[in-house]
């Protein structure tokens, strides 16, 4: 996957480098539309649930996922439809689809010269779209379809992207955003899911599960646009232990753990060698977790707490964000020019 | 375009049978497709004052303006001798001062201006050269000599439009260019970028591979299309003040690869703001320790800091002393007549003709502070009469000239509107005059204010390469050719002035 090294440097040596400013704005720009189509995803699928479910049983849900989004809960009981709201149409809420898909555009528009008019005009498109819509009578019962709209228009940003920007550094960027953004939403999802529905022994019992909890692992696995690739590999015996592999350890799926640091890890490699950078610690960190995905086995990881672990992936992740940003985004100039 | 009622100036002749061949439908589709064409390309201006959004496209008229070779010749002599005798200006009052010493120009006129920067004294800028992109307002005067409206000196824009008027009418009317001989413009960034190079401080380590960037405000400056579109044909960074800082009095800009060393800057932010540390404190486009760069010769900009005491409009009075003395010459170009509120005399007959006269502002620019006599209601005036009175040395009084008028396609119809045309003057190793320039245009029936943010528009300017005479006959052989098609259509029958 990775290009022979030293290649890129070869052929672009005299534009080494782009502007901070504009690979920053494009990796948050992709992280954000990352993060708008998972939300997306997850109040879909979490909408759809709650049909089938008895009104008790749904208050603690909607606790969970605030949790599994990353958002806060505040104290006292919980209206669903102002939650939905708050995750969906909130412009306080920086996290809400609506903010994301707002602020990606912001992003992208302070670099637009950068990218390609196609992509400017579908982020445009998609934001005029979600700006219009409005929550209004029923709307929940309803909301299938403006979901569904949000993952489609940033999948067609995605191809379009591909399609009509050049490969070079900025587009490393944009992949660099997406998959961290990934990481990090994935890892915090199963967690929370796991902390919810599993207890330690059931997990490593391998066992296959029952009605009302095999609602909630298959949601969990529409929520990563898993279910039909599970099925395809494990078939429609939903087994939580080979669920939590699949969507941890996967090498193939697009919406695994693995899959997104390995992408991680390329973008970093090829970044690194167009930049000639010397400071390693992006690179090293991203490969010491993917080592760990790469050889690690899932009864070994239930067996010393399947939490710690994605706990772990997560302080990673974090930390791999935090060296891309000090090494290439906002380094301190004494540093670079000493070397 | 009328040198007498219905009778076309030669070189507008073969134009005007051109359009009068023309189906109105016909001309007004070609207008919907240059429109449409400006706004996906997304040539814009953004108006302040408006909410988010407001991004307008610069509203282009389709018929050309066109100005014959002599005519060009005599502009382009008399704005190089005026841009020549500006910087020697500039230099002289940021040193020795000599033009004040000698009492050409008033020593507190110049103190007195707000665009004068004392941290420029004894400070010498590369080549000598403080103005090195000017855009210069000129008007042509009832007896067709063409006049200095304005000197713009500091961060002239529009450049782009009259790159993109060009682009877009040959796309949309190749016709009209048959026969005529054009001047083409399209080199413009590249003399803009050779110009900002010669401009490179010889202490540059890498003087094979200098890095020229253009400094932007953001995107919510009004000219930000120009910027974006400038940095991209030229090849350079489009920086904005954050992505820049200054290490050892040495300008770099951050990249993803590590500092860049910057050379040359064109920079489109005003004095004001270009370091928080030397000028507006309160400034986040800026760069802290620019100064500090440039005044070490590490960093060079486009244009100097502090040019803006020569556009001053009440130094602009004094433009032809200053070249006279300077040069020893005549001037080439003449300026507009301008009474200066500092004077009493001057003041008083101002005053006492405040109707006849346009007022303006001396610091502003973009038809901003302006009173327009004729054109002003009783409490404008007094308004003005009161704001003069506080601050004479703040404003100045002109007559209020007729403007000469061109042809333009008004929904469909062809109708005469005021014009000036701002060519582009690049000063750096050689001067470069780009043939052609914006030809503003006041779309508003009989107004006189052309400024973009004011609701004006624009054409394209054609620059022959030949005389009259040549065009004339050029002319008639066209004639023949088009075995009396022309008079078929209704369209340019209107029109007067010049």
């Amino acid at each position: 996957m990775r290009p022979p090294r030293n290649y890129f440097v070869r052929a672009f040596r005299r534009d080494a480098g782009m502007l901070s400013r504009v690979a920053d704005s494009m990796y948050w720009m992709s992280r954000y539309l990352e993060r708008a189509e998972h939300t997306a995803r997850l109040v879909d699928v979490e909408l759809q649930l709650w049909l089938d479910q008895s009104p008790e049983t749904g208050a603690g849900r909607w606790r969970f996922l605030l949790e599994a989004l990353r958002t806060p809960a505040g104290q006292g009981p919980i209206d669903p439809t102002r939650l939905v709201d708050s995750l969906v149409f909130s412009r306080k809420n920086s996290s809400s689809i609506v903010s994301c898909i707002a602020t990606a555009r912001e992003n992208l528009r302070h670099v637009r010269e950068q990218c390609s008019s196609e992509m400017w005009e579908q982020l445009n498109r998609l934001y005029l779209e979600v700006m219009d819509a409005r929550p209004e009578e029923e709307w929940m019962l309803k909301s299938h379809g403006f979901f569904r709209a949000v993952q489609d228009g940033a999948h067609l940003f995605q191809g379009i992207t591909d399609g009509t920007m050049s490969h070079g550094e900025g587009w490393q960027h944009i992949q660099l955003g997406r998959y961290v953004e990934r990481t990090d939403t994935l890892a915090c999802l199963m967690e929370t899911h796991f902390r919810r529905t599993a207890a330690p022994a059931d997990l490593a019992a391998d066992q296959i599960v029952e009605s009302a909890e095999y609602l909630e692992w298959v949601g969990l696995l529409r929520a990563c646009v898993a279910f039909e690739a599970y099925c395809k590999a494990h078939t429609a015996a939903i087994r939580p232990l080979r669920v939590a592999e699949f969507l941890l350890l996967n090498p193939e799926f697009p919406h695994s753990v693995r899959f997104a640091v390995d992408r991680v890890n390329a973008a970093l490699h090829i970044i690194g060698d167009l930049t000639e950078r010397k400071a390693k610690t992006p690179t090293r960190i991203a490969g010491r977790l993917r080592a760990q995905l790469s050889f690690s086995q899932i009864e070994e990881i239930v067996a010393s707490g399947a939490h710690a672990y994605l706990e772990n992936v997560r302080s990673e992740c974090a930390q791999i964000h935090a060296a891309i940003h000090q090494v290439y985004f906002d380094y301190a100039i004494e540093e670079n020019l000493a070397s | 375009m009328w040198s007498a009622h219905d009778v076309a100036r030669p070189h507008y002749q073969a134009l005007q049978r051109t359009l009068l061949g023309l189906d109105p439908e016909e001309l007004r589709k070609s207008q919907q497709a240059a429109d449409l064409t400006f706004l996906q390309e997304g040539i814009t201006f953004t108006v302040y004052g408006s909410k988010e959004g407001t991004e307008r496209i610069f509203p282009n008229d389709l018929i050309p303006r066109i100005i014959p070779a002599q005519e060009w010749a005599q502009i382009e002599k008399g704005l190089t001798q005026r841009l020549t005798a500006l910087n020697l200006f500039l230099r002289d009052i940021y040193h020795e001062g000599r033009i004040l010493t000698e009492g050409i120009v008033p020593r507190e006129l110049i103190f007195s201006c707000k665009h004068f920067r004392r941290e420029m004294r004894g400070l010498n800028v590369p080549r000598d050269t403080y103005v090195s992109v000017c855009g210069t307002d000129l008007i042509r005067l009832p007896d067709g000599k063409f006049a200095v409206l304005e000197d713009n000196l500091r961060v002239p824009s529009g450049v782009s439009y009259m790159l993109a008027n060009r682009k877009v009418l040959k796309r949309v009317f190749p016709s009209m260019f048959q026969d005529y001989g054009v001047w083409p413009v399209d080199h413009y960034p590249q003399a803009l970028l050779a110009t900002l190079r010669s401009l490179a401080p010889e202490n540059s380590p890498y003087p094979q591979d200098l890095t020229t960037v253009l400094l932007t405000p953001g995107v919510s400056n009004s000219a930000y299309f120009e910027h974006t579109f400038l940095a991209q044909q030229m090849g350079v960074e489009l920086v904005e003040g954050r992505d820049l800082l200054v290490h050892d009095n040495v300008v770099y800009m951050r990249t993803t690869a590590g500092p860049r060393r910057v050379d040359v800057i064109y920079r489109r932010v005003d004095d004001d703001f270009l370091d928080p540390l030397c000028f507006r404190r309160d400034s986040i486009l800026g760069v802290p320790g620019l100064f500090n760069a440039y005044r070490a010769g590490n960093v060079a900009l486009a244009n100097a800091i502090g040019t803006g005491v020569a556009d001053d409009k009440a130094v602009y009075a004094y433009v032809p002393e200053i070249i006279r003395f300077y040069l020893s010459e005549e001037p080439i170009l003449q300026n507009v007549e301008t009474y200066l509120m500092g004077d009493v005399g001057q003041r008083d007959y101002v005053l006492a003709n405040l109707e006849k006269m346009v007022v303006k502002a001396v610091g502003e620019s973009g038809g901003y502070g302006m009173l327009i006599g004729p054109h002003s209601s009783q409490q404008q005036r007094n308004d003005f009469r009161e704001r003069i009175l506080a601050e004479p040395r703040n404003y100045i009084a002109q007559p209020t000239l007729a403007l000469s008028c061109a042809p333009c396609l008004i929904d469909g119809e062809v109708e005469s509107r005021h014009i000036d045309l701002r060519p582009y003057i690049l000063m750096g190793e050689k001067v470069t005059l780009v043939p052609g320039g914006l030809t503003r245009v006041a779309l508003r029936r009989g107004s006189l204010v052309v400024n973009s943010s004011q609701g004006g528009g624009s054409k394209d300017t054609w620059v022959l390469r030949e005389g009259d005479e040549h065009l004339a006959k050029a002319a008639d052989a066209a004639l023949k050719g088009l075995n009396g098609k022309a008079g078929g259509g209704s369209a340019a029958t209107s029109g007067a002035g010049s």
